[in-house]
């Protein structure tokens, strides 16, 4: 019953949110689904933005001799919902899938596109699994992945002395390769991870059962290898039982939308790692002044921007290769966006590796003070950035098969 | 029989302790959401899964009260359950009541209609990553207890929870109220005979049912992000110790809230990947044993 009632929800708002059919050009249509948390926990830092904002990249590309058509789901953060949809949309004509935060259902969908051959767009899940042992020609990952926000805050507070650490993980692909790839780091400087409580994903509230076992276990640092909402009420948990006075909390995945969501009181003195911020340079800012208004006046979060850039860039592919030779051959499309380099308003000039890993620089920042903001959505201070070719996982580590040795 | 249980588990005795603490905290909010419950269904008959997103409600009012009318939380204990209370009786006389006369199963899809409508409601006004909320002054900072560090606030929740339980349990067992409000249940019609009024009687049951998880949602206001989807994983739990304590048992769904929040607390420690599943497992123990419950009459 459930399943049912859901899917007609999905197909209901698919409807809903299909508002593109611009004048029928002749060279045919491009259609893409954006495959999201509408409904739970990432709602916020995707969601709705990330439909938005490739309506956006759409917008931006028209005109050039072919339409697109952009819908957007919810999977309910569920590997055989999203699954189902996915099948699906690619079986209708689907010709790319974009955004699908939350590694379980990413990697469900990696398997699907791959196998029908269509195209596999994506932002928000984190998993370095994409690009790892289960990278596919179909793939493209574009915003972040663990290692490199392991890198980013683990690596950064290792280096600053924080050489032991406590890890609460969500008990599922995402939380799991958070805390591997975080602990490579920390074992690689020496330092070492006393302990780790993976808690039921999405089913708890309560976080002060592990806040009190990390307390114990003399740890230096806490790591938190989980997101949203979980990652909120973990701070809060560990302000309450006065953990951040004895250990240095390390939230690996934040977004600004958590930040305005936990508030600077609570949330000052943070360090984050985000590939995209509106407040970076004149292109994000630019960015940010076209698409507020319809953002329910917030600037975009680094998931819906991936979001954007990826489209554009799918976009300039398939225009480059033909409609009809995109069409046919989510492949060869992907090969073409990875034999392009890349450029857009929310990440500058990059590229795509083999491995299907977008690389661009990412930047570590430390969330203001109440007195140093100056207004709603001004949270960070750039604390560091990594240059593209240094922040994300080598080409050689990951285990791709697509890479040549 | 301590140094035992560290010898055997590993875990020092202090940090058990402490997670036995914090599985009674926890277990004052089950307590408190499944004392609603019961008392609904116990003179209703309906299963109201419309309780999550009340609890909700009464967060996202204490969260009101303070932004919009600049009223902090001592005022949202008394007000946010009153606010949402009066709305469980706008729904109670409008579509509940409607019900009686069907099977069960009609109320339990109706109200958890409701209850997806309200949340999903909340969640397009307020988006999911939850609004802030601070412990009030007077509650904040916290007490060594040489084995753990606790906060002043989890500590009235508890005391405030047990004497709001206790209070329930006396109106209806112990006094006049209570006497009609179980003679009822056992025949309504009887009941109306004598010239009390049922149908308003049920109404402010409701009603009250409704401000107990309201008055929930104040109290974890604080402590939880203030999010849409706060009462959905809550209510799934406390809907087993429901059945695990009896439905409709008022003293069994408090003892059962308490006793299943330390053993979530310990398994936390011990297994924490299987700490959402442990109370449904009790539960088919004791369904299969005790198929009305520790303390439901068969």
């Amino acid at each position: 019953m459930d399943m049912h009632r859901r899917s007609l929800l999905a197909a209901g708002s698919a409807a809903a949110v299909a508002p593109f059919s611009r004048a029928r050009a002749q060279g045919g249509t491009i259609r893409l689904g954006v495959l999201t948390d509408m409904s739970g926990p990432y709602r916020d830092s995707t969601g709705p933005a990330s439909l938005l904002m490739t309506q956006v990249a759409a917008e931006e590309f028209a005109n050039r001799g072919f339409t697109i058509e952009v819908v957007g789901a919810d999977h309910q953060n569920k590997p055989d919902v999203g699954a189902n949809i996915a099948r699906q949309w690619y079986d209708q004509g689907m010709d790319a899938i974009v955004d699908v935060p939350t590694s379980s259902v990413a990697l469900a969908i990696n398997q699907i596109a791959r196998e029908k051959n269509k195209v596999f767009l994506n932002s928000g899940a984190a998993t370095s699994d994409l690009t790892g042992p289960q990278c596919s020609p179909n793939t493209v990952h574009w915003t972040y992945d663990t290692y490199m926000l392991a890198k980013g805050t683990g690596n950064a507070i290792v280096q600053t002395g924080g050489d032991s650490w406590y890890f609460i993980t969500a008990d599922y692909a995402f939380g799991h390769a958070l805390q591997r790839d975080t602990t490579r780091f920390i074992e690689a400087a020496g330092g070492r991870v006393v302990g780790a409580a993976r808690y039921p994903f999405p089913a708890t509230t309560d976080f002060s059962a592990f806040v009190v076992q990390a307390q114990a276990s003399r740890a230096k640092v806490l790591g938190m290898a989980n997101a949203s909402g979980d990652t909120l009420n973990t701070i809060k948990a560990a302000r309450e039982f006065g953990l951040h006075r004895s250990m240095k909390l390390a939230a690996l995945l934040m977004s600004s939308t958590d930040i305005h969501g936990l508030g600077l009181e609570a949330g000052q003195g943070l360090l984050l790692t985000e590939a995209f911020y509106w407040d970076l340079n004149d292109r994000t800012r630019a960015l940010t002044q076209r698409v507020r208004a319809r953002n329910q006046d917030r600037p975009p979060s680094q998931v819906p921007a991936g979001c954007y850039g990826a489209t554009l860039h799918y976009l300039k592919a398939v225009a480059d290769l033909g409609v009809a030779a995109a069409k046919a051959d989510g492949r060869a499309t992907v090969a073409r966006m990875k034999a392009m380099p890349t450029d857009d308003d929310a990440f500058g000039p990059g590229r795509i590796r083999e491995d299907g890993r977008k690389i661009h620089p990412v930047y570590l920042f430390e969330v203001k003070t109440p007195a140093e903001s100056r207004g709603p959505w001004d949270y960070y201070k750039i604390a560091a950035t990594t240059p593209a070719e240094e922040a994300f996982r080598p080409l050689a580590e990951g285990g791709c098969s697509l890479v040549r040795s | 029989m301590l140094e035992f249980l560290e010898t055997i588990t590993g875990v020092p005795t202090p940090l058990l302790f402490g997670q036995i603490l914090l599985g009674l905290i926890n277990g004052a909010f089950y307590a408190m959401l499944s004392l609603g419950l019961a008392v609904i269904f116990g003179l209703l008959n309906i299963i109201n899964f419309t309780h999550g997103a009340q609890f909700m409600m009464g967060a996202f009012v204490a969260w009101m009260l303070l932004t919009w009318l600049g009223l902090g939380y001592w005022w949202a204990l008394i007000l946010a359950p009153l606010i949402v209370g009066a709305t469980g009786v706008v729904i109670e006389r409008l579509m509940i009541s409607r019900l009686y006369k069907l099977d069960h199963l009609y109320g339990l899809l109706l109200t958890f209609g409701i209850g997806l409508m309200i949340e999903g409601f909340f969640r397009n006004q307020y988006g999911s990553s939850g609004l802030p909320y601070r412990i009030p002054a007077e509650l904040s900072g916290a007490w060594d207890l040489g084995f753990m560090f606790m906060p002043v606030y989890r500590g009235w929740v508890v005391v405030f929870s047990l004497v709001v339980c206790l209070a329930t349990w006396l109106v209806i067992e112990k006094t006049r109220l209570g006497a009609y409000l179980r003679a009822a249940t056992e025949n309504a019609a009887l009941v109306q005979a004598f010239g009390v009024n049922v149908p308003r009687m049920i109404t402010l049951t409701y009603g009250a049912g409704v401000a107990l998880a309201a008055l929930a949602g104040v109290l974890a206001a604080p402590i939880y992000s203030v999010n849409p989807q706060m009462g959905t994983n809550l209510i799934i739990v406390v809907f087993a110790v429901v059945v695990i304590g009896g439905m409709g048992s008022i003293l069994g769904s408090v003892l059962t809230g308490f006793g299943l929040g330390v053993i979530e607390g310990l398994t936390k420690v011990y297994w924490p990947e299987a700490s959402a599943t442990v109370i449904f497992v009790i539960m088919a123990i004791v369904l299969l044993t005790r198929p009305a419950g520790l303390f439901g009459r068969a």
